[in-house]
């Protein structure tokens, strides 16, 4: 029924009591759903515009490293993607104490998916013995550690620290695999990203595919 | 059309014809009566308007000379505090601006606290408030990474990281608010659009929106009892209640003085704090690849981020115990209506399960924002029989004082770097804090609580 013809008075004022006209619901409801709607299609773009642009996507070229100079015990640290990359030439004696302190650790074979790559999944996480290679982003909240390599007792670290990484935001500790210590905050190893190297082995290439072109 | 009857003449009777000034002026300052028994505790809602009006002020003036640019930005600041004249002026007020907002903030909500100001009817204006403090975080969180120095760089990069814990979008989460896979000019601009449109717009709202409801109930007051019920003058004014202008108005003037004295103070001859204020990694420029040995948020977040850090899987079986003991308590003896006696039992074991299922990373996320979100439901957390501290059992007066004391040291943890005592004196403070709100329920009506009087306990002076 409409409220034009026989709820008006003589003056033609409509009673401010009257339910809502069911004939017009219909037509509100879709106005406010097709408005809504068109809100909604109107916010994709603006929530889009969020996501890392077409220029940082293309950021993430490979980058190469020289470790010829690379002395046993030494640590080299290159940008890769805006993060650090570490590459660490470690003597025999780290790559010996290496599988001692596996009870200690979370993941000590790095069975957790995301962060070790097929290639790197062995005692040593990496794909040379000696050679290691990881993001030095804490994968607790993104912090980078810093190195302290020294095993023994020293302040702020375990007293049988076997030398590995700090974490100073939250207290994360990672052995020389890159292999975080249980019971601390970060819950996975350090993230292994793709690499090789060149024939020679006096090179490496960051963020390179075995598969692919160096 | 007739014009409005009004009552004023002049330029203010044609201004009043067509806009509601005198209407508004009286409704909100001459003719709102506020309880006539306030005392210090009732200047820091006043002192936080004007850190809010000091902070978009000295704003204004520093987006003339900062750069949004990561490249820029660092030397931007420093061009500010060393070639823009009086620039150091300008942007130490606001370095201090900052940490007395959330001083002053901090001490209004303790005086919410103490005198029940959240109870009914006055549960919205509790909840815009704790609003606000969100938005202050956000503000904070967001102008902190504007200066582009180490901790600026590294704050923002652990922040944006507590969002990739979330299980499942977590990572694209994180990726998608920093607009870039690490913190960089992307992110830099964003906060910045943040820091000086969107939050502020929504701060200013929701400021007015904490005075309209808290004017729409009135005020509370240290003695928690409502003038409004109380006797009335037969003008129909309650008699314990005066005109906020011109007692209060005046009266926060000695307040205003007396902030203005430290404010200055700081400005002058102590803008760092000792690191406090202004941390001395922030001096050094951001350095994507080297955080610095030891990095804490500024004072005002260490409470909360202590309760990050003290979240480690060992301290995840304490969380899944006392979920499991509160679901049994809740199912025996709670006094949920209905199904809810159910439900929340069920949604307690649930937790206890996911507490083990997911990284102890989750949950430390999940206790810091539990943390200041539980502050919402503090109006229907708190079942004592008087809102005052006045009228509550002296043992009620020890327990504030250990939250008090509590939330101090998880404040002095969080600036601290992480050893193995700390953390555990961080985990006991987290408990502590999450069981002052979580229990409150129970402990809140127990004792003998004192009578509460009729009317305003005031002695003129």
């Amino acid at each position: 029924m409409s409220q034009n013809t026989t709820q008006s008075d003589e003056q033609g004022a409509v009673d401010p009591n009257l339910p809502p006209d069911p004939s017009r619901r219909f037509w509100v409801a879709s106005a406010c759903t097709l408005g809504g709607v068109a809100g909604v299609a109107t916010a994709v773009p603006f929530v889009g515009s969020f996501a890392p642009s077409e220029k940082a996507r293309a950021a993430g070229a490979p980058v190469e490293a020289d470790i010829s100079g690379l002395a046993p015990g030494q640590m080299l640290t290159v940008e890769w993607r805006g993060k650090p990359v570490w590459i660490v030439r470690r003597t025999q004696a780290e790559l010996d104490a290496l599988p001692k302190h596996d009870a200690e650790l979370a993941d000590p074979q790095s069975e957790r998916p995301g962060y070790t790559p097929d290639f790197a999944k062995n005692e040593y996480r990496s794909r040379k013995p000696e050679i290691f290679v990881c993001i030095g982003i804490c994968t607790h909240l993104g912090c980078s550690p810093t190195a302290h390599f020294q095993p023994g007792p020293q302040p702020g670290l375990p007293a049988d620290w076997p030398g590995g990484w700090f974490c100073p935001c939250h207290g994360s500790t990672f052995d020389l695999a890159g292999r975080v210590f249980a019971n601390k905050p970060a819950p996975d190893n350090l993230e292994i990203p793709p690499y090789v190297f060149s024939a020679d082995g006096t090179r490496v290439t960051i963020g390179v595919e075995e598969n692919e072109q160096a | 059309m007739a014009e409005k009857n009004v009552e004023t003449t002049g330029l203010l009777g044609w201004v009043d014809r067509r806009f509601p000034l005198t209407s508004m002026i009286k409704e909100h300052m001459s003719e709102y009566y506020a309880p006539k028994n306030f005392n210090f505790w009732y200047f820091f809602g006043s002192l936080a308007l004007l850190v809010l009006v000091i902070q978009i002020v000295t704003g204004i003036f520093l987006v003339m000379s900062y750069k949004p640019d990561a490249r820029f930005a660092f030397e931007s600041v420093e061009y500010i505090m060393r070639e823009v004249p009086g620039g150091w002026f300008i942007r130490y007020m606001h370095s201090t601006g900052a940490s007395m907002f959330f001083v002053v903030v901090y001490l209004h909500m303790l005086r919410g606290l103490f005198y029940g100001s959240y109870r009914k009817p006055r549960e919205l204006v509790w909840i815009f408030g704790v609003a606000i403090f969100l938005c202050l975080m956000g503000e904070a969180f967001f102008g902190y990474l504007l200066p582009w120095g180490q901790m600026s760089y590294w704050g923002a990069q652990v922040i944006v990281n507590l969002f990739s814990a979330i299980p499942f979008i977590g990572p694209e989460l994180s990726l998608w608010i920093r607009g870039d896979y690490v913190v960089s000019d992307a992110t830099l601009n964003r906060f910045f659009a943040f820091h000086v449109i969107a939050i502020p717009l929504v701060l200013i709202g929701l400021v007015v929106a904490h005075i309209l409801a808290l004017h729409e109930v009135g005020s509370n007051n240290p003695d928690g009892v409502e003038i409004k019920q109380g006797p009335k003058d037969k003008y129909g004014r309650p008699v314990d209640g005066i005109p906020f202008h011109p007692y209060y108005s005046v009266h926060d003037m000695v307040g205003v003085a007396g902030f203005l004295i430290v404010f200055a103070a700081i400005i002058f001859f102590g803008p760092e704090m000792g690191g406090y204020f202004l941390e001395y990694n922030n001096f050094i420029p951001a350095d994507p690849l080297k955080t610095p040995p030891h990095i804490a948020p500024v004072w005002y977040f260490t409470p909360f981020y202590t309760m990050l850090r003290a979240t480690t899987s060992d301290f995840t079986w304490v969380l899944a115990a006392a979920a499991l003991i509160a679901a049994v308590a809740l199912f025996i003896k709670g006094r949920l209506p209905g199904i809810w006696r159910v439900i929340v039992p069920v949604i307690l074991l649930a937790v206890a399960v996911l507490l083990k299922v997911f990284d102890a990373k989750f949950w430390g996320v999940v206790s810091m924002g539990g943390a200041v979100v539980i502050l919402f439901f503090l109006p229907w957390l708190d079942h004592s029989p008087v809102k005052s501290i006045r009228y509550r059992p002296n043992w009620h007066k020890v327990l504030y004082a250990i939250f008090i004391i509590n939330f101090l040291i998880l404040g002095w943890l969080g600036t601290q770097p992480v050893t193995p005592t700390y953390t555990l004196m961080g985990q006991v403070g987290t408990v502590i804090y999450l069981a002052f709100f979580l229990l409150m329920p129970v402990w809140s009506r127990l004792g003998t609580f004192k009578p509460v009087p009729d009317r305003v306990t005031f002695h003129a002076h």
